[in-house]
Formats: structure tokens, sequence, C-alpha cells
């Protein structure tokens, strides 16, 4: 790939935004995203997935925007997991709490 | 994230607002006469989209949010719009991806296009040698391939792909194909030959033979994600494992081809009045073509299994290539004329008096005729009596 991308271990209790070189596009079914960096295509599964990744970049941690989503607990590992993906894809990045 | 595609891929046959990939050919102008084009290109269309209309169109793959766009022809560095219609895309979130031949990449286009992050380029090369490569590009074209790469290496543009069209000549030349693309620090790409365009002329001597479809098969399987294919070989998939990618036609669903006069077509290998899908130019517009245009609403539509219903393997290939079987005169819901278990083979022996479909539109270059002029004398008869060559 042109691009390096700065592979980074998902922690829900740290600030995370989308990465700035990456585009959302709502679909029925999720969304689709795409890094005009590495070139890399994914799908967002769901529409609660796209919602929590959307307002990652305005909360303090990434455990509050599936507590603003209304992601119910017991389906945190799940949420957790693709978040990790995404950040190891770096789709998602690490930011500075503001 | 390939792994969590499997349900979604249900998902896309229902097709997507926007198309995730679309293939857009400038022009059909063309420098070369590869005799397996598949878009039959060669003059320029005096219909093209204007740089406007093409401006037009970028801004609404803007505002579709339509990713990126495969730009061909043709070939599209002929446009002398084309390197303005590259940032004005790539500056409107567009990204682009384009094929060329590599003829006109000189130096210092080498280093603009290294700078900029949102290009991906793609070297024709159908051959790893001149001999294989210049048999079906002509003479010339596989020196010119390996400049263009040359100066894009030396310009720092690294990841740019190779595009190899796979053949009954070059099938044993995938892995020389694999170390030029290392020598150079770039990709392989490996697309499938389709009977579309002057495709359909030479298919018979150039498709691979069924040992070699397992030869390619296999070295896909090895080779994983290392190698690009666009999904183009997943009539393979009834050998076994799918290959990477979605595995499905994407005809109209998740792809489709916009041609240099605005035509929009099913697939950038359909280029046919039956995968007509309508014109950019008409009041609805591109997005209003893909949103509701009869054709596509059919091609969403659960398509038939037809002959191949009671096959074990329908799930993996389901039914192969539609422009595949068209342009060879099969039925679109039976086999592909490339399946694995040899229905295809079958079904083309048994075609009776199919007369082929001829692509919609032909820009081929005649041969060049010969200057007649009135015989000096009515007895002279040969074409060059009279004739003084310049000095």
């Amino acid at each position: 790939m042109a691009i390096a991308v700065s592979e980074e271990v998902y922690d829900g209790r740290r600030a995370w935004a989308l990465h700035p070189q990456v585009s959302l596009r709502p679909e029925s079914f999720g969304a689709l995203a795409y890094h005009f960096g590495t070139r890399r295509l994914s799908f967002l599964k769901s529409p609660e997935l796209r919602a929590v990744v959307e307002r990652l970049a305005e909360t303090g941690c990434g455990d509050e925007a599936l507590v603003e989503v209304g992601v119910p607990e017991a389906e945190w590992p799940r949420y957790h997991q693709a978040l990790a993906t995404l950040a190891r894809t770096g789709m998602i990045v690490r930011r500075d709490p503001s | 994230m390939t792994a969590v595609v499997g349900r979604l891929a249900d998902r896309f046959e229902q097709g997507l607002d926007a198309p995730i990939c679309l293939t857009w050919e400038l022009t059909y102008a063309c420098n070369l006469a590869c005799t397996h084009c598949l878009s039959s290109s060669g003059r320029r269309d005096p219909r093209e989209l204007t740089t406007n209309e093409c401006i037009a169109l970028i801004d609404e793959f803007e505002r579709m949010q339509i990713f990126y766009v495969n730009i061909g022809g043709g070939e599209p560095t002929i446009r002398a719009d084309f390197w303005d219609l590259l940032d004005y895309a790539t500056s409107h979130h567009v990204g682009v991806k384009f094929s060329t031949n590599g003829s006109r990449i000189t130096p210092d286009r080498a280093r603009q296009l290294a700078a900029n992050d949102y290009l991906d380029i793609q070297i024709s090369l159908d051959g790893a040698t001149a001999e294989v490569n210049d048999a079906v590009r002509g003479n010339g074209s596989f020196d010119a391939a390996i400049k263009a790469m040359e100066r894009l290496a030396d310009a720092g543009m690294s990841g740019f792909k190779i595009s190899v069209v796979a053949t009954r000549h070059n099938v044993g030349q995938l892995d020389r194909f694999a170390t030029l693309a290392d020598r150079y620090g770039a990709q392989l790409r490996l697309t499938r030959l389709r009977p579309s365009g002057r495709g359909a002329d030479v298919w018979d001597d150039l498709h691979p033979t069924s040992v070699q479809q397992r030869q390619i098969y296999d070295w896909l399987v090895d080779h994983g994600d290392q190698v690009l294919t666009g999904d183009s070989f997943f009539h393979l998939a009834g050998y076994g494992e799918s290959l990477p990618g979605l595995n499905l036609c994407g005809a109209g669903r998740v792809v489709c081809l916009i041609d240099p006069v605005g035509d929009v077509y099913a697939c950038p290998f359909a280029i046919h009045d039956e995968f007509l899908a309508g014109n950019v130019r008409s009041d609805e517009g591109f997005a209003g073509v893909w949103r509701t245009s009869s054709l596509f609403s059919s091609l969403r539509e659960p398509q038939s299994a037809g002959a191949c219903a009671s096959c074990g393997h329908f799930d993996a290939c389901r039914g192969g290539c539609m422009a595949a079987k068209f342009f060879t005169g099969l039925p679109l819901d039976g086999p592909d004329p490339e399946c694995v278990l040899g229905h295809g083979e079958t079904a083309l022996a048994q075609r009776d008096g199919v007369v082929l479909p001829k692509p919609a539109v032909d820009h081929s270059r005649q041969p060049i005729a010969l200057r007649t002029r009135r015989p000096d004398r009515s007895c002279d008869e040969s074409p060059l009596a009279g004739f003084t060559p310049a000095p």
C-alpha cells in the first residue's frame, strides 16, 4: 500500500476519531467506509455501529459513544471487536480528548 | 475486512444507492489497437463528454459519495483535459484509479502523479515478455509500459498496479509478472479475458484452456490478497474455496460503466443495447439512471439459476459472468462459457446457428485504405502507376 497506517490497539476508555482520510457513506445495512490513504474499503455492518463511529469524535471516549447510541452493555464486546478491527486497519485513530 | 462480507453479499445483490466502484471510460481514442480491446477503442467519438460535462459528473460523484472511479478508455491520457480532470476529481473527494498503456507517462508526469495521494495507476501489460505482450497489444507496447513503470518507480510512486488480462499465452508467466511487479514496487492485478468488444473476435484463441483455468485458480489461492483481481474470477469458485472479494456479479448492483458519450451500461464488459441503462446527459442525470433505470432494477431482482439450478456449485459461482455468456451467445440463465465443470464448453458446442451479438459501438480504426486515384490512362491498372515516391 502506498501509505502506511499506524496500527493501534483499541481501548474503549480512550478518545478516538475517524481517520481524516476516511469517508463514511451511509447505507441501509450500516455504512461503507473508504480510506483514501490505504485505499481500503470496509463495511460497517449495522446502522448502530455507524452511529457509534460517527459519534467518536465528539465523545470523551469510545465507550461513551456506545452509551450515547444506547448499545446494551451485553453487546459491548461485539462492538469492541468491530472497533478494534477499524483501529487495526487505521480507519479510526486515537486523538487527544478535548 | 472481507471476513464480514458473507451476509452482506445478499444486500449488494439488491443494489446500493450509489455504486461502490464505477468505471468511467473517458475516451474511445487510443494510440494502440489491442486485439482484445473490450471497448473496441481506436477513434475518438465526436459526441464525447465535454470538459464541463465531465466536471459536472465529478460533482455528482462527490454528492453520491462515490469514493473512487476507475478511469479508462481508450487511452484516457490522450484527452487534453485529462490531467485537469484528475486534479479536479481528487480535490473533490473522488479518488481516481486510471488505466493507461504508459506511453504518455513522462518523467515530469510521473513526479506529478507520485505527489497525489488520491491517485492510483494501472499500467496495462498482457505479457511478461515483449513477445507475448506485443502480439496482443502491438509492437513497442511492452517497452513503453516498462519505461512508464521505471519512471513511476523513480518518481517514488509505490504500489501502482500492473494490470494483466489472463490469456492462453501468458498464464505460464504468472510468476514472472509477480517478479516484475516486485522489481518496480508495484502490485499485480490479474483479470479475466472477456469476449467483449474486439475481445469477441479473439476469445476462441486467447481464452485460457480448462487446464490453465485451474492453474490460475491455484495460483490465486496461493497468492491471496497480494494479487488484485477486481473480483473477476468468481466463476472459478466452483473449484473449492472462494477467492478474495465479494464473489458476485456486481453489474448494475455495485458497479457500472459510463462510456465516453455518457451512456451508462451495467458493467464495463457489456457495451451493448441490452445492458444500456440510460445516459448521464438525460434530465435525471447519472444518479437518476443508477437509482431508477428499469434495467438496473431488474438486475437487482433475484436472478434465475436456470440450467444451473440443479448444480451443487451454483451458490459458489452464481452462474458466472453475464457478459461472457451474452457475447458467446449463451443464455444468461445457464453456465458460464468457462464453467469449471465443463458445462460451458458443452453449451458452446451445442450452439446452433446462433448469431453472436455485436457491441453497440465500434471505434476501431479501420485498416488504412489505399489512396485511390484515377489512373493516368485508362489502361493503367496499377494503383501506383504514375506515382513517384518523395525523395
